[in-house]
């Protein structure tokens, strides 16, 4: 069986500086995957490649064998590839709800013709991406601002309204982009558990993130990354004992 | 009752007709019925144009280059032609919606300051093009517009007509019409932004990476709507100049694309019926301040400052903020 993701001597320059260089791994189906290193080691250019949102200067990425490197974030959505951000990318300008029920855009098949007369069909559909949306947000744990508008949502809350926007998308795998930054400790405990509940769904999941007892306690399988190359790549306790990893980051 | 009403999808749009229909009983001065008219037809362009500005967060400095082109492509085709105004008036969009597409596709990839130099040009170059076609145009000096008729039938403002065996006047013809069709314009632009395209458009400008990352095309859809964007401009420029009767290139001019893009900013952007308020109040100002005419675009430009710095949100969602503020505070402030 091959991974569902491939990453191939993967790497980024910007100018003079190579934030990422030469990576290799893979992820297989079914698994939560982390990314961890220091500030500036590569980890969002890494995701921000595997996503669309950067084109590689070498190497490849594969999803499901096939290679996505060139492809836009939209294209990337349609392969059942989503994301979230570290810097959180909501619409202010949309309900809470609303910018769920934009998850369910490529599952909404929509015309102009049922658009501007709202043809029944057009109204089903909505009703039914309403409904998906509001089971969504209560699966994340921000139920109760399913009539908010999201600009009137606390932090921690809308950090879970952007992983419902991206599970909104039915997607294969999804990609956080350090969901606990910013969050207490009982809303980082309540976010391990939602991560354990998405990939019981047979969702993968990647995950950057700077919490370690979060990522240790969770990962199959991480990947360090230092200086845009890779320091290590293994099991938890593979990584535990991992000698350069335990010198360069963990620090002793 | 009024509960309900206040949560109702289209309150707006209910408004709108009893205002349009009721407008009557308090005029009936032909002058009054002509800038009725002229003001419903232009709001209806400038509904097409918050679509584009207010919903998707794109702006076009040279929309009044599609209601030119849609204006004088009706008076081209009915006049020299021999064309009827109805397939003028939907032939003219359709090429004006290709043309929008074709110019839309590349200029759309920019962003703030460039995409608005872009459409500056864009309306420049179609506003030279009517001043300079003479034979076609008439050039600077404008042409006349045939009637505008249905199926043989013409309505002109000062033709006398009889429905449901009333007497009405041309001019009070013409302006249920033109009412009508705007109250049309704005149900079908609500249609379209309470959709899964509408979502899709807001998303654009709310966080267009979000909005990639889940699946929308964000090239297609700000195509999308500066297509129907343009056809709104050019549906509307074609009546327009069917019922003014003489339309010059000024209908495509620089000073009109600006007057436009005021009226979306200072009634609100992103609110349907406010834009169309800020098309009332910018129609009826120089009626009043006729004496000041020459200062007509200082004017304009200090109202677009002031809006954009006093109530960036525009004229109706600050007042209707404001209301709920105060109903909220009066009902003990607790709500």
């Amino acid at each position: 069986m091959t991974a569902l993701v491939e990453v191939n001597n993967l790497s980024k320059a910007f100018g003079g500086v190579h934030a990422v260089e030469g990576v290799s791994f893979a992820v297989d189906a079914g698994q939560v995957y982390s990314v961890i290193g220091p500030n500036g080691a590569g980890k969002t250019t890494l995701f921000n490649l595997i996503t669309g949102l950067y084109t590689p200067t070498g190497g490849d990425v594969k999803l499901n064998g096939e290679s996505i490197a060139k492809l836009e974030p939209s294209q990337l959505a349609e392969r059942g590839m989503c994301r979230t951000f570290q810097q959180m990318q909501i619409c202010m300008n949309m309900s809470a709800i609303e910018n769920v029920m934009l998850g369910r855009h490529l599952t909404l098949k929509s015309n102009l013709l049922t658009t501007l007369f709202r043809l029944p069909a057009l109204t089903r559909g909505e009703k039914a991406a309403q409904a998906k949306s509001a089971e969504l947000m209560e699966f994340v744990g921000c139920g109760e601002y399913v009539n908010a508008e999201a600009s009137a949502m606390p932090y921690g809350a809308l950090k879970r309204l952007e992983i419902a926007r991206a599970l909104a998308a039915e997607p294969k795998i999804i990609l956080l982009d350090e969901p606990a930054a910013g969050l207490n400790a009982v809303e980082t405990t309540a976010l391990e558990a939602l991560i354990r509940k998405i990939a019981e769904q047979g969702i993968t999941v990647m995950l950057v993130e700077h919490d370690m007892k979060l990522v240790m306690n969770i990962s199959d399988r991480l990947l360090v990354l230092n200086y845009g190359r890779v320091l290590a790549e293994g099991t938890p306790e593979q990584i535990r004992a991992n000698p350069d990893v335990i010198a360069a980051y963990l620090g002793g | 009752m009024v509960a309900k009403l206040s949560e109702f999808r289209l309150k707006g749009l209910v408004f709108l007709a009893i205002v349009v229909f009721a407008l009557p009983l308090f005029i009936s001065n032909p002058f009054h019925y002509s800038l009725a008219t002229q003001i419903a037809l232009i709001a209806g362009a400038v509904v097409g144009l918050n679509l584009l500005v207010g919903f998707a967060g794109q702006i076009s400095l040279g929309h009044a280059g599609f209601f030119g082109l849609g204006a004088y492509f009706s008076a081209i085709m009915t006049s020299h032609y021999g064309w009827s105004a109805i397939p003028a008036l939907i032939v003219g969009a359709f090429g004006v919606g290709i043309i929008a597409w074709v110019v839309g596709r590349p200029i759309l990839r920019l962003k703030g300051h460039y995409l608005s130099m872009a459409t500056l040009a864009v309306g420049f170059i179609i506003a030279i093009i009517l001043n300079n076609e003479r034979e076609m145009t008439g050039g600077p000096d404008g042409m006349p517009v045939p009637a505008f008729d249905v199926f043989g039938w013409e309505l002109s403002p000062f033709g006398q007509y009889s429905l449901f065996g009333m007497d009405i006047s041309g001019d009070l013809a013409w302006y249920l019409f033109a009412g009508v069709v705007l109250l049309v314009a704005v149900w079908l632009a609500q249609n379209l932004i309470d959709s899964p395209i509408g979502r899709a458009l807001r998303s654009v400008h709310g966080s267009e990476v979000a909005a990639s990352v889940v699946g929308v095309n964000t090239t297609k859809y700000k195509s999308l709507v500066f297509v129907i964007s343009a056809v709104y401009a050019s549906v509307m420029g074609a009546l327009y100049a069917h019922f003014q009767g003489f339309i010059t290139p000024a209908v495509a001019g620089f000073e009109f694309s600006i007057l436009l893009i005021t009226m979306v900013v200072l009634g609100g952007m992103g609110s349907t019926i406010g834009v169309i308020i800020g098309a009332v109040v910018l129609e009826l100002l120089p009626q009043v301040l006729a004496d000041f005419q020459e200062f007509e675009m200082v004017l304009f430009g200090l109202i677009l400052m002031l809006t954009m710095i006093f109530m960036p949100k525009g004229l109706l969602p600050t007042v209707a903020n404001f209301l709920a503020k105060r109903r909220s505070k009066s009902a003990g402030g607790d709500a």
